[in-house]
C-alpha cells in the first residue's frame, strides 16, 4: 500500500464515524480530507478552531486569503449559515463539550488513551496549537495515523513523548485496524483483511484485546 | 484629540525590549503595515505575544508574511506563542539560543490575554493537566481541585503593546473585523498598555452599526490607516 492510498484508506473508514448534524474539528493534514468521503445524507459543520464555523473549500469567486483561512492557514470560506467568531468563543465551544468529534493525528498512543502528538523533545518543537484543548474538550476524539513509524509502533503500553492529554482518545484508526480504547485496555474492533490478528499484535507494543465480534475493516 | 497617527509614529513609540502581542493567526489578522515599519526600524528585543511564528511565505508572495518578518530579522528574543511548526526559523533560532520559545495551549492562551484585560486573577482550564505544561511556571500559578476535577490555574497575559489589525474602524477607535481575522484581536485590543489598529479602512463615526462593532473604541488608543 503507497502512502497516499492508506491515507484515503484510514480516512475513508474514519468518515464512517461522523454521524448526521455532527460538529467537528479536523487536524492539519490527514483529518482535513475526510469530508470528501461523506456519503451524500451525512452532512456535518466543519469547526476550525482560529474562528470559523462551516468551513467549505473555497472558489475561484469566494478566494479570500488575506481574510478568511481556516486553522492549517489554507483559504477557505464558510457555508450560509456559518459564522466567524474570535478565539475565546471558539475554545468555548471546544472545551465546553459543543464539538462532537475530533479527528487528529498522533506520534504516539497508549493502553490509557493517553496522547503524545506535539513535541519531540531536542528534535521537534512544533507546539500544540489547539491540540490539548480539543483532545480534553470534544466528546470524542479519533486519532488517525500509520499504525508503525518506520516500522517502530506507535501504539504503546506507555507513552514516551510528552503527552498531549490523559485519557483523551476513544478510537484509533489506522491502515491495518480500528482499536478502541476501554477502560480494560484497547480492544482490537475491525481489523484490514490484508493483515492477521498476529501481525497486528507484533506491530502494536500495548497488549490487544481481540474483540469476540472482530469484523474486516472497510 | 484623533486617535489616528501615521505608522511611523506608530512605530515610534515602541522602543527595544518591549513586550508586544500581535492579533492574527498564521498571519491572517496580522497588521502588516505596523509589522512591515517596525521589521524596517532596527529595533528589536521584543518579547512578541503571537499564536505563532507566522510562516515564510505569505498569499500575495510575500517572502516572510507577518510576524515572521520580525523573527527573520532577528528582532524577537522571546516568542510566547501556541504554534510555532509552520515557520522553521523559529526552531532553527531556538537551537542557536538566540530565541526563547514557550509553548502555551490556545485555549489557555486565548483566555490569559482575556483575563489580562478584565481584572481577572487568573482562568482554571482542565487543559495541559497531567502534561509538562504544569512544570510552565511563568504562566501556571497551581494545579486545583474542584469538585473532584484537576484544573490548572493559568496566569493572565499583558503586554506593553497590542498591535492589532481591523477591517472597517471609526475614527473613535469602534473596529470590525472581516473574516477569520479577529481571532486574538478582540481579547488583545483589552490587554495591553498602548493598543494600536491597524485598520483596512478608516471610516466616519456611525458608519459601523453599533451592534457590529467587536470591539469598543475605548480599548483602542491609536489608529493608522493600514489602507487597504
Amino acid at each position: 500500500m503507497d502512502r497516499e492510498y492508506i491515507k484515503n484508506f484510514i480516512i475513508a473508514r474514519a468518515a464512517k464515524e461522523i454521524r448526521d448534524g455532527d460538529i467537528v474539528n479536523l487536524g492539519i493534514g490527514m483529518p482535513t480530507m475526510l469530508p470528501k468521503f461523506l456519503p451524500e445524507n451525512v452532512k456535518v459543520t466543519v469547526q476550525a478552531e482560529n474562528g470559523l464555523l462551516g468551513v467549505i473549500p473555497c472558489t475561484k469567486e469566494t478566494y479570500d486569503p488575506i481574510y478568511k483561512v481556516d486553522a492549517g492557514a489554507t483559504p477557505v470560506t464558510v457555508a450560509p449559515g456559518g459564522c466567524f467568531f474570535d478565539s475565546c468563543t471558539s475554545f468555548g465551544m471546544i472545551r465546553g463539550g459543543h464539538i462532537d468529534v475530533t479527528i487528529l493525528g498522533a506520534l504516539e498512543v497508549d493502553e490509557q488513551g493517553n496522547l503524545s502528538n506535539w513535541i519531540i523533545p531536542g528534535k521537534k518543537l512544533p507546539g500544540m496549537g489547539g491540540a490539548m484543548d480539543l483532545v480534553v474538550g470534544a466528546k470524542k476524539v479519533i486519532v488517525t495515523m500509520e499504525h508503525t513509524q518506520k516500522g517502530q509502533p506507535k501504539i504503546l503500553k506507555k507513552c514516551r513523548l510528552p503527552l498531549t492529554a490523559l485519557n483523551c482518545v476513544n478510537l484509533i484508526i489506522t491502515e491495518m485496524c480500528v482499536i478502541e480504547v476501554t477502560d480494560k485496555g484497547l480492544k482490537l474492533i475491525e481489523i484490514n483483511p490484508e493483515f492477521t490478528a498476529e501481525q497486528v499484535q507484533e506491530a502494536t507494543e500495548a497488549t490487544l484485546i481481540i474483540s469476540d465480534e472482530l469484523k474486516p475493516m472497510a | 484629540m484623533s486617535k489616528i497617527i501615521s505608522v511611523k509614529e506608530a512605530v515610534a513609540m515602541i522602543p527595544d525590549g518591549a513586550s508586544i502581542m500581535v492579533g492574527g493567526f498564521m498571519g491572517c489578522g496580522n497588521p502588516h503595515r505596523i509589522i512591515d515599519e517596525l521589521s524596517k526600524s532596527g529595533k528589536g528585543n521584543f518579547k512578541l505575544i503571537c499564536n505563532d511564528g507566522a510562516q515564510p511565505g505569505g498569499p500575495m508572495g510575500e517572502e516572510h508574511y507577518g510576524v515572521a518578518k520580525l523573527i527573520h530579522n532577528r528582532q524577537v528574543k522571546h516568542l510566547v506563542a501556541t504554534h510555532v511548526g509552520l515557520n522553521p526559523e523559529v526552531g532553527q533560532q531556538m537551537n542557536e539560543g538566540t530565541l526563547k520559545v514557550d509553548l502555551i495551549p490556545q485555549g489557555s492562551f486565548a483566555e490569559m490575554i482575556r483575563a489580562g484585560g478584565s481584572g481577572l486573577g487568573g482562568v482554571l482550564t482542565p487543559t495541559g493537566v497531567g502534561t509538562i505544561i504544569e512544570e510552565l511556571k511563568d504562566y501556571v500559578h497551581s494545579v486545583q481541585e474542584i469538585d473532584g476535577k484537576k484544573f490548572l490555574l493559568m496566569k493572565p497575559l499583558r503586554a506593553d503593546f497590542a498591535l492589532i489589525s481591523g477591517y472597517r474602524v471609526d475614527k473613535l477607535g469602534n473596529v470590525w473585523y472581516k473574516g477569520s481575522t479577529s481571532n486574538f484581536g478582540l481579547m488583545m485590543a483589552t490587554a495591553a498598555n498602548v493598543v494600536i489598529v491597524e485598520a483596512d479602512n478608516i471610516v466616519e463615526v456611525g458608519e459601523i452599526e453599533p451592534e457590529n462593532v467587536r470591539t469598543p473604541g475605548i480599548f483602542v488608543d491609536y489608529i493608522v490607516d493600514g489602507g487597504a
